[in-house]
């Protein structure tokens, strides 16, 4: 018996008892959809975080006070000195511009409406190495940060709460934390970040911010933003950091007293996150494959138990073992297999839907039918199959002709 | 060439149920020549059947020789006898056993499709049911057959392969009279027109004395017609 017979065999077979084998089939239908769904969902929302990370700019690197992995007693502030050093061309050839911010969540005020957004103290350079772009206005020069000037760069989720519009607004005046600042420009959207919204803040002259509305120390600085010259050098402007900081904070020997943040690092870290959150949805759907490869099994047994007779039968006629448990398995593999297709069907259908809803909910994220997902749902479908399949086609292989002859 | 197609000596079958053994057949010896019509009779309970299950080499027997073909079977193993069934054994069941979501034609191809014959199938099973008479109805599906078109079918089936014997299972038991004596009427003509070694088991003693020697079975050993 050739494979083709088989299948065509196996195909009327199954087609005799349609609901059955419908419902059967429909048990691996939900299991593989949900397998692919999942995935989808998790290598989207994956490629979500990956890319609002990546619209930071690809060639920035982070320095917070302060060491993440490891307890450091006495922790040095960051200084506009560390900045200098960073800027020195000399010590660190990697680095392009380096920009110190002070940073704090503030009340900011128009005409009666009043929101909560993260002011930035920061210098001309800040703009540059961030890369933002103004709608309208100019941005923060060298002489608003010697004038201590009550001047503000608003973001655009700030002109639309305050003013209900993104243009025409420069020259107004908002109040933060009641006093008054000029606003001289509108900065272009950038999307949600690692650090919350990129939209809802509102840029002051770093010495405006120290003196008036953060109020750190002379000196003092909350994170340095560092642009390095390419994305290539983005590892070795890392070293050089640490590099300087080190013999600065002199901590040459022992843990650093700062962290160095790339972009991969925040990315190596979204994906870490995602990733065992994928496997975690997968597994899950896994399980409800595995229902559906029990319910193949259910099925297969009962319809040996059925068609003992015709076993017998096609035994008398010269069927070997082998020819009856390549029928059977034929039966639980297709049954599989055509569910597994089927529930490819519904799992990027179910990613499409979440897709909609998520794209109507402003959210970013695409699921991502894979290719790898489809081969893997196949494969684990079509195995589970047979896997499910070897025990009723072996049972029906092993019967005795002259018992299942006499079988009523 | 051997002219027994049937040389059994000393066959008997013991059964195992629970702690009892029940001896179904109690040393049969009896051979069978090519071209013969044989009928076996016998009460129920006296090793017909245990007996029509070792002819057809669908069960091996505890002990003794059977040869079939001038081929020893009593000692082959499960698949080696799938083989020896297939090519050796044209069955033909009371029930006619038949798959009924297949049509006649793919019935009757079934055994060859075991036997690995790929070309020439179709046409082969064709052939097989003019030969029974069915020529017009060879895409009709069993139960579009009425019972003796059914029996037909499946004696097709059992030629389709050229076997040795045909060995029938009381092939008129579920048959009205009229149609019975038809598929009779096809058996002897077969082997009259074809030299087909037959080998009737049943206990229609109608049936029976058509036949060209009854073997009468009482409690596991032959009675009568041995030879």
């Amino acid at each position: 018996m050739n494979i083709a017979q088989a299948i065509i065999e196996a195909l009327q077979s199954l087609a005799s008892n349609k609901l059955r084998s419908a419902l059967t089939i429909l048990g691996i239908v939900i299991g593989v959809g949900a397998v692919i769904a999942m995935l989808a969902v998790g290598s989207g929302a994956q490629q979500a975080i990956t890319g609002s990370i990546s619209g930071i700019g690809t060639n920035l690197l982070f320095v917070f006070q302060g060491n993440f992995t490891e307890d450091v007693r006495n922790p040095k502030p960051l200084t506009l000195g560390d900045v200098s050093a960073i800027r020195d061309v000399f010590l660190a050839p990697s680095v392009a511009n380096a920009a110190p911010v002070i940073q704090g969540d503030r009340e900011v005020s128009f005409s009666g409406e009043q929101i909560r957004s993260t002011i930035y103290g920061i210098t001309p350079d800040y703009l540059v190495v961030r890369n933002y772009h103004l709608i309208e206005g100019e941005p923060i020069n060298e002489s608003h940060l010697l004038e201590r000037a009550s001047v503000a760069l608003i973001g655009p989720e700030v002109a639309d709460k305050l003013f209900g519009a993104r243009e025409g607004v420069v020259g107004s005046t908002i109040r933060i934390e009641g006093q008054p600042f000029r606003v001289i420009g509108v900065l272009e959207p950038k999307g949600g970040g690692a650090f919350g919204s990129q939209d809802n803040v509102v840029l002051v002259p770093f010495d405006t911010a120290q003196n008036r509305l953060i109020r750190r120390s002379r000196d003092r600085v909350d994170v340095i933003f560092v642009s390095a010259t390419s994305p290539e050098t983005v590892r070795s402007a890392a070293d050089e950091i640490s590099q300087i900081l080190r013999e600065r904070h002199r901590t040459a020997i022992g843990a650093d007293d700062f962290t160095v943040f790339t972009q991969d690092d925040f990315i190596a870290t979204a994906n870490t996150i995602t990733s065992v959150l994928t496997i975690f949805l997968g597994g899950i759907a896994g399980i409800s494959l595995l229902v559906g490869g029990i319910g193949i099994m259910n099925i297969m047994l009962v319809s040996v138990t059925e068609r003992t007779r015709e076993i017998g039968l096609r035994k008398a006629l010269g069927a070997r073992r082998r020819d009856i448990l390549i029928q059977f398995l034929t039966e639980s593999s297709l049954l599989s297999l055509i569910g597994g297709i089927i529930g490819i069907g519904l799992g990027w259908l179910i990613a499409f839907i979440v897709g909609r809803i998520a794209a109507a909910n402003n959210t970013l994220l695409t699921p991502v039918v894979g290719v790898d997902a489809i081969l893997l749902a196949t494969l684990f479908s079509t195995a589970v199959g047979l896997f499910f399949g070897i025990y009723p086609a072996n049972r029906a292989a092993n019967l005795e002709p002259v018992e299942a002859l006499r079988y009523e | 060439m051997n002219d027994y197609v049937i040389e059994a000596y000393d066959l008997t079958k013991i059964y195992k149920m629970g702690s009892v053994e029940v001896r179904a057949l109690a040393g049969v010896s009896f051979k069978v020549r090519r071209g013969e019509v044989v009928s076996i009779m016998g009460p129920s309970g006296s090793g017909k059947s245990t007996l029509m299950n070792l002819i057809g080499c669908l069960d091996q027997p505890t002990s003794g020789r059977y040869i079939l073909d001038g081929e020893e079977v009593s000692k082959l193993k499960d698949d080696q006898l799938a083989e020896i069934r297939n090519r050796k054994v044209g069955f033909v069941f009371q029930s006619f056993n038949l798959l009924p979501r297949a049509t006649a034609l793919a019935n009757v191809e079934l055994p060859l499709r075991y036997a690995g014959v790929s070309k020439g199938r179709a046409e082969r099973a064709r052939r097989a049911l003019e030969l029974v008479g069915l020529a017009e109805r060879i895409h009709h599906r069993p139960n579009e057959l009425s019972g003796g078109q059914q029996q037909r079918v499946a004696i097709a089936r059992a030629l389709v392969n050229e076997p040795a014997i045909l060995l029938a299972d009381e092939p008129t038991g579920n048959l009205d009279s009229k149609s019975g004596k038809e598929i009779m009427e096809l058996i002897l003509t077969l082997n009259r027109e074809r030299g087909t070694t037959i080998i009737i088991v049943t206990h229609d003693p109608r049936i029976a004395e058509q036949t060209q020697r009854v073997i009468r079975l009482m409690d596991g050993l032959i009675v009568e017609g041995g030879a």
